[in-house]
């Protein structure tokens, strides 16, 4: 099956706009467990009627992993680039699925000349629910425990605990919280580049450690807000050999199916 | 005016003085790191100076910690309003030179009297806390002998200074009820009345010398402590309010840019620029490291923090890597960049003004690379820190000079450094595969 995706050039070629521009991000793009969140989050959108588009093959990687694994000047060739194309295009509004390309282009593009309106697509999807263009209830989600894992470029990073939270309540789900969370959430264990390496030496791993306390409440589903997160705790979840009765599933997925798209 | 006089002025002038030298010294090691402007958006530092620093904003995220800690505090602050009056009669020979406010004066002097016992309750919880619950947040390898001693000093040096105060007012008004002379009838004593039974046998002229004993021990008490907060983890009392001021207040994930670094860039990518230019005329000096080995390249902000630091462990106790075994604490990073600017501090007074090196640096020899890489920047240290301290903004510094610098990454990471130059993302995947998800 094939989605239909417009490119910014191909938009810009026909003299449209776009109401907003979707970052994939490499984990987007790329990643086999991603890719269905990006497919998720775009059916929502389709189905809202938003008038969007992507970057293609002109999106890179924003830099973050290798700003936080101490390569500047990395980050900022792949930042001055991307600052390039996208200012090229005139982008002013800017959703993404990952809180870490949401961070860098938020926060770190505006000092190198890159200031755009960035949004999470928790932030996005309660937009279109607040203005009617998205209707979801319950469904087959309706009285399931689920509990939320605050990413800590979203939460921490950026103050955004609200959001993700306001999506699940459309669920009628029976949302759990975990002892740590929000402001004290405990990290995946993937941030700061730790996704591309081995962990250093410890007792055990980070996400181990996370998924013990997600699991810990029981739930029938583990919410994530970001494609590390997910990869993390999907991880933690096999580890503890619950992924028969435990799934985890990002934010954009869990409305999609409510949806029933 | 008397030889008790004279002698006052003078432990007073010696006791400030050295102090002032102390302080001094802080100032200049701070000013070691290099330059970062944190005077902007004025208002918005002042009020998180206000919340965190004066309101104790972040302290009752754990409650008992929290609500005791405000307790020594609010007793210190107020009870320092009575050590103005030690110093006016110390100076002048008066006795309790306040007094004539009289009914204000009696309140007052209740007030800080229940704070004073407040005090002695807080230090008492507290050392049982480090002694005998030996809450785990206490302990961690950076906790060796001198931060545990340190702790346990600020705690007694407390209870002895408040013991003193109460001692001096329990003798204080047996005189006065026995009209010895200059003991004017004044200040109400609702908690040192409960020591009076054991001086009432007393005759009048032993407690004519142990009121001066108390009031002397109370005094140097104070200035001796004064002087031990430079030296102390307890100098967090004065800089909690300048760190506070000084906070980072963008996003807490949002790392520092080096603008440096942007112009080469930029230069790279222009067209127009002329490959064969010579460098613009310099004054000469050796352009600066990139990121930190060691203190002089950190941020004047970050050993700001170092000496800010008080080793409450909030941070640590909250770190992933922490809690899953791994090498690195935050608490430790702040700790080594304290002891190791102390190290280039001495080092510095001990050859005339100017550092000779001495073979070491904060990289390698204080803290190690695997601390360095065990962090997920998830900040959760910053978030928990009660004065906002930033032990992120070290460890990232390091991490640029490690892979900058001395071209050490981790070797995953030295892939994924090269898959970002080469195809534009972590993973060895073609640019030009973006948009296969959309075929699938």
């Amino acid at each position: 099956m094939t989605t239909r995706v417009p490119t910014m050039s191909e938009l810009t070629a026909s003299g449209e706009t776009p109401e907003v521009l979707f970052w994939v991000g490499c984990a987007g793009s790329f990643d086999d467990r991603a890719r269905k969140i990006t497919k998720a989050f775009v059916k929502l959108m389709h189905h809202a009627g938003v008038k969007f588009a992507v970057l293609g093959t002109e999106e890179s990687c924003t830099g973050d992993p290798a700003r936080r694994a101490g390569n500047e000047f990395l980050f900022q060739m792949q930042a001055l680039q991307n600052i390039q194309v996208l200012n090229g295009y005139g982008v002013r509004r800017i959703v993404t699925a990952c809180p870490h390309c949401f961070n860098t282009i938020r926060n770190e593009y505006p000092e190198l000349g890159g200031s755009y309106e960035v949004l999470h697509h928790s932030q996005f999807l309660n937009t279109l629910l607040r203005e009617g263009r998205l209707k979801v209830e319950g469904g087959s989600f309706r009285g399931k425990r689920i509990t939320f894992h605050d990413p800590c470029y979203l939460g921490r990073g950026n103050g955004e605990y609200e959001a993700p939270r306001e999506l699940l309540s459309k669920l009628d789900a029976e949302l759990v919280e975990m002892k740590r969370s929000r402001a004290q959430g405990l990290c995946c264990g993937a941030g700061g580049a730790q996704m591309f390496k081995e962990a250093e030496p410890g007792d055990r791993e980070v996400n181990i450690a996370r998924s013990e306390e997600a699991l810990g409440t029981a739930p029938a589903v583990i919410a994530a807000g970001c494609p590390f997160c997910n990869t993390m705790m999907t991880d933690g979840v096999k580890h503890f050999e619950k992924e028969g009765e435990v799934a985890v599933k990002d934010l954009a997925e869990l409305i999609a199916e409510a949806a029933d798209l | 005016m008397g030889v008790e006089n004279i002698l006052f002025i003078v432990a007073l002038a010696v006791g400030i003085g050295l102090f002032a030298r102390q302080v001094r010294r802080i100032a200049r090691n701070v000013r070691l790191g290099r330059d970062e402007d944190r005077s902007d958006r004025k208002a918005e530092r002042w009020g998180v100076m206000a919340r965190v620093a004066l309101g104790q904003g972040k302290m009752v995220v754990r409650p008992v910690a929290g609500i005791m800690h405000i307790l020594i505090y609010v007793g210190f602050v107020l009870i320092n309003l009575e050590v103005l009056e030690i110093i006016i009669d110390g100076i002048f020979g008066t006795h309790r030179v306040l007094s004539f406010l009289g009914g204000f004066y009696d309140l007052m002097i209740a007030v800080f009297e229940w704070l004073a016992l407040g005090v002695v309750v807080a230090c008492v919880v507290f050392l049982a806390r480090r002694l005998v619950i030996r809450i785990p947040r206490f302990k961690g390898r950076e906790m060796t002998s001198w931060p545990k001693r340190d702790a346990v000093y600020i705690l007694l040096i407390e209870l002895v200074l408040m013991g003193a105060l109460l001692k001096m007012n329990a003798v204080d008004q047996l005189l006065q009820e026995r009209g010895a002379e200059h003991f004017v009838k004044a200040g109400s004593f609702p908690v040192s009345s409960w020591l009076t039974p054991f001086f009432a046998g007393m005759d009048t002229g032993t407690l004519l010398v142990l009121e001066r004993v108390y009031w002397w021990a109370h005094i140097l008490g104070i200035l001796a402590f004064l002087n031990y907060l430079p030296i102390s983890k307890h100098f967090h009392i004065i800089l909690a309010f300048p760190n506070t001021w000084y906070s980072k207040l963008e996003p807490r994930t949002q790392v520092r840019n080096m603008p440096r670094i942007t112009e080469e860039v930029k230069l790279m990518m222009d067209p127009s620029a002329d490959p064969y230019a010579t460098p613009a005329e310099g004054d000469g000096a050796p352009p600066e490291r990139f990121g930190a080995r060691d203190v002089q390249d950190l941020s004047w902000k970050s050993l700001l923090d170092a000496y800010t630091c008080t080793e409450c462990g909030r941070c640590t106790s909250e770190c992933p890597a922490n809690l899953t075994g791994k090498l690195l604490s935050p608490r430790k990073i702040m700790m080594d960049t304290r002891d190791r600017l102390e190290e280039v501090g001495r080092n510095i007074d001990a050859n005339n003004g100017t550092f000779q090196d001495d073979g070491k640096a904060l990289l390698g020899d204080y803290i190690s690379e695997e601390e360095l890489w065990a962090c997920t920047t998830c900040n959760a240290c910053t978030q928990a820190c009660p004065v906002n301290i930033d032990p992120v903004a070290i460890i990232m510094d390091m991490r640029r000079n490690l892979v900058m610098e001395e071209s050490r990454p981790r070797p995953a990471l030295t892939t994924m450094l090269t898959n970002v130059e080469n195809n534009g993302a972590p993973w060895q995947f073609a640019q030009s595969d973006r948009m296969k998800w959309t075929e699938e």
